[in-house]
């Protein structure tokens, strides 16, 4: 069995506006100590997947309209605030992109983390200060036991960061959620932040279901790449053979618009686009939702009258097109500039 | 010009900010050397790109350039003319010749203005053209950038980042300027509206022939449109030459450590790369700090 199954999940928002269709049929295994990257650029409805998954969208007004959260094959969409609190505690953690908002800047980082560890764990307040300084050596703090009595204001993002996943790791979950947990750092700091988040789900044996909107990130840090748009996700497959053989046009057009950094005639050319701009989710086109925006839809095919569904192309790559790269074999790309 | 030919000649600018403290009265106990003898060239329609990590000191170099911020020595040359001995009312003729596109288009634009007002507001303050005229030019701007002329009459607020940031670009053009220092303007962006504006960016070179200083912490945007690279650390120019050589072949360590960092959407040069990380994570920031926490 796998450690969590994420079923046809749909998680709408009741507002004035409408009704946002901010999560729409996401659907992946993660099995345990594996990484699951999921990339696709803001408002796609990354971190509405992983609140759901975690308990914890604002009721109202979302709403898990339809389908299941199975970890370790219990259903956690069924359970109540009492029985989440408790998964959330001890299962399953998260750390945000901002760490300061969930740091609190009023209180000493020990009294923070041993809080955590008394709470969740009931250890006594000696036991969880003597935790608290191995987890904060976990995270390379350097001289930790002076540490746990500075505020987290003394600190730069990425140390913060570092904080909060000394946090995170207190109580072994068997699923860290890092919603984009590097974006707000600069790229020297992200790289170290990353290469600490591998280090500590290999010695705890967790699995990880690691945010981002960079493709750069997920290549480095990922074992399978799941690929969100509008809402839905769009491709998944393993790392390597979705860097390798992309087959949704959007994740193809994505690769496509990122500079590379050993790439010698960037200069000279010009980047690939993607025309136009995501979807309205309170009225996302109704059959396939990239169609207005992909180079290979016409009018008077599927694409606007029959909604895709996620189909395993090949072992272990699913897509949600009809019109996937290898299946375009042959056919001259009319790609639009 | 200069005597070699540079629209822009930076010769060892240093700003220092004063470091204060006190309840009643603020005592300066210290300074911040933000930029520390930074000398560097631009021709005439050429990129330079700006790299560091942040608070290595790109946008205070940017903003003395500009005369936006007073530069506590040092010199900078600017069309032939030594822009920190200008006066008044000639540094605000210089300053149609030079622009400024900053990173966050959100906070950047007056929330209270609309469209039409913020691209036509450097026209107005250097009292160019008529009314009439001046609504022709923003809706040719407009154009230009690629935001519909049509909104003129909307708030910044109903536009996303990306729509935000050509409103910036327009309003940059607006004096029909010689050199952009371009702050960090796609780093808020997403990749496919990143992608967007360094294209729109790379055709105004070429068509105006603009002249860009190009500052950016992310070494693969930089590199998309500068011809030449200059690196900097605490202040200081570690490194400077043409792209192809930096990217190549860096000379500094601190230029391989960003190199090194920046993530590459290839899973098989992972392995590589986290170990050249490794040799070189030292020179960099997170590094210092890390030093000063071990030693308190
Ligand atoms: N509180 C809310 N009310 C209404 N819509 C929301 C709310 N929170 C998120 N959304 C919508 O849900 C969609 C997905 O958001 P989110 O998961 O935060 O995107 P991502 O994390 O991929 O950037 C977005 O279109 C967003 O506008
Ligand atoms: N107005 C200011 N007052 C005091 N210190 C400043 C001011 N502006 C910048 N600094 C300091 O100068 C250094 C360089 O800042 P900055 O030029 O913004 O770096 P970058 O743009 O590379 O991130 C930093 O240490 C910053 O804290
Ligand atoms: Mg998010
Ligand atoms: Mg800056």
């Amino acid at each position: 069995m796998a450690l969590l199954e994420v079923k046809n999940l749909h998680t709408h928002f009741f507002t004035r506006e409408g009704v946002v269709r901010a999560v729409d049929g996401v659907d992946f295994e993660l099995e345990r100590g594996r990484t699951l990257g999921i990339v696709g650029e803001s408002g796609c409805g990354k971190s509405v997947t992983a609140l759901s998954i975690m308990g914890l969208i604002p009721k109202p007004p979302a709403k898990i309209v339809e389908g299941q959260v199975l970890f370790e094959g219990r259903d956690l969409t069924e359970l109540d605030e009492g029985e989440l609190e408790d998964v959330r505690g001890r299962h399953i953690a998260m750390i945000f992109q901002d760490p300061m908002t969930s740091l609190n800047p009023t209180l000493k980082i020990g009294t923070q983390l041993t809080e955590t560890l008394r709470r969740h764990l009931g250890m006594s307040k000696d036991a969880a200060r003597k935790r608290a300084i191995e987890l904060l050596e976990e995270v390379h703090i350097p001289n930790a036991a002076a540490r746990l009595d500075d505020y987290p204001h003394r600190y730069s993002g990425g140390m913060r960061q570092r904080v909060m996943i000394a946090g995170a790791i207190a109580c072994n979950p068997k699923l860290l959620i890092a919603d984009e947990p590097s974006t707000a750092l600069d790229v020297t700091v992200q790289a170290r932040i990353l290469d600490l988040l591998e280090e500590l789900r290999k010695a705890h044996d967790m699995a990880m279901i690691l945010i981002t909107h960079d493709m750069g990130v997920v290549a480095e840090a990922a074992d399978e790449v799941a690929v969100m748009y509008a809402g839905q996700l769009v491709e998944r497959a393993g790392v390597q053979d979705l860097f390798d053989r992309p087959e949704h046009p959007y994740t193809e057009a994505l690769l496509g618009a990122l500079p590379h950094v050993d790439e010698e005639h960037v200069r000279e050319s010009r980047l690939t686009t993607i025309p136009g701009r995501p979807p309205n989710l309170v009225d996302p086109p109704e059959a396939c939702r990239f169609g207005p925006r992909c180079p290979y839809a016409s009018l008077n095919d599927s694409c606007t009258q029959v909604e895709p569904q996620l189909r395993e192309l090949r072992k272990g790559h699913w897509v949600r097109s009809a019109h996937p790269a290898s299946e375009r074999a042959g056919v001259p790309a009319e790609v639009g500039a | 010009m200069s005597t070699n030919g540079a629209l822009l000649e930076v010769t060892d600018l240093t700003k220092h900010f004063p470091i204060k403290q006190g309840l009643l009265f603020d005592r300066t106990v210290g300074h911040v050397k933000a930029v520390d003898g930074v000398s560097f060239q631009i021709a005439e329609g050429e990129t330079l790109g700006l790299v560091g990590e942040s608070g290595s000191g790109k946008s205070t170099t940017g903003y003395c350039v500009l005369q936006l911020l007073k530069p506590t020595s040092g010199s900078v040359r600017f069309m032939g003319r030594e822009l920190t001995e200008l006066g008044r009312e000639d540094l605000r003729r210089m300053r149609r010749e030079m622009q400024i596109v900053f990173q966050d288009p959100y906070a950047s634009l007056d929330p209270r203005m609309t469209v039409g007002d913020i691209v036509s507001e450097p026209l107005v303050v250097h009292g160019v053209g008529s009314r009439r005229a001046r609504r022709e030019t923003v809706r040719g701007l407009l154009e230009v950038v690629g935001f519909n002329p049509e909104y003129t009459n909307r708030y910044p607020h109903e536009f996303s980042g990306g729509q935000r940031q050509r409103i910036g670009i327009a309003r940059a053009l607006a004096l029909n300027p010689k050199l952009i220092v371009c702050d960090e303007p796609v780093s808020a962006l997403d990749v496919s509206i990143q992608a967007q504006i360094l294209n729109l960016l790379k055709d105004l070179q070429r068509d105006f022939g603009l002249t860009y200083l190009f500052i950016a912490h992310d070494l693969a945007v930089v590199r998309a449109i500068s011809d030449r690279i200059a690196v900097m650390n605490q202040g200081r120019l570690v490194e400077v030459g043409p792209a192809a050589e930096v990217y190549s072949s860096p000379q500094d360590e601190y230029t391989r450590a960003l190199l090194a960092a920046v993530p590459v959407p290839d899973p098989r040069k992972m392995k590589e790369r986290k170990e050249e990380r490794r040799r070189v994570a030292h020179v960099l920031a997170e590094a210092a700090e890390e030093a000063a926490l071990a030693d308190e």
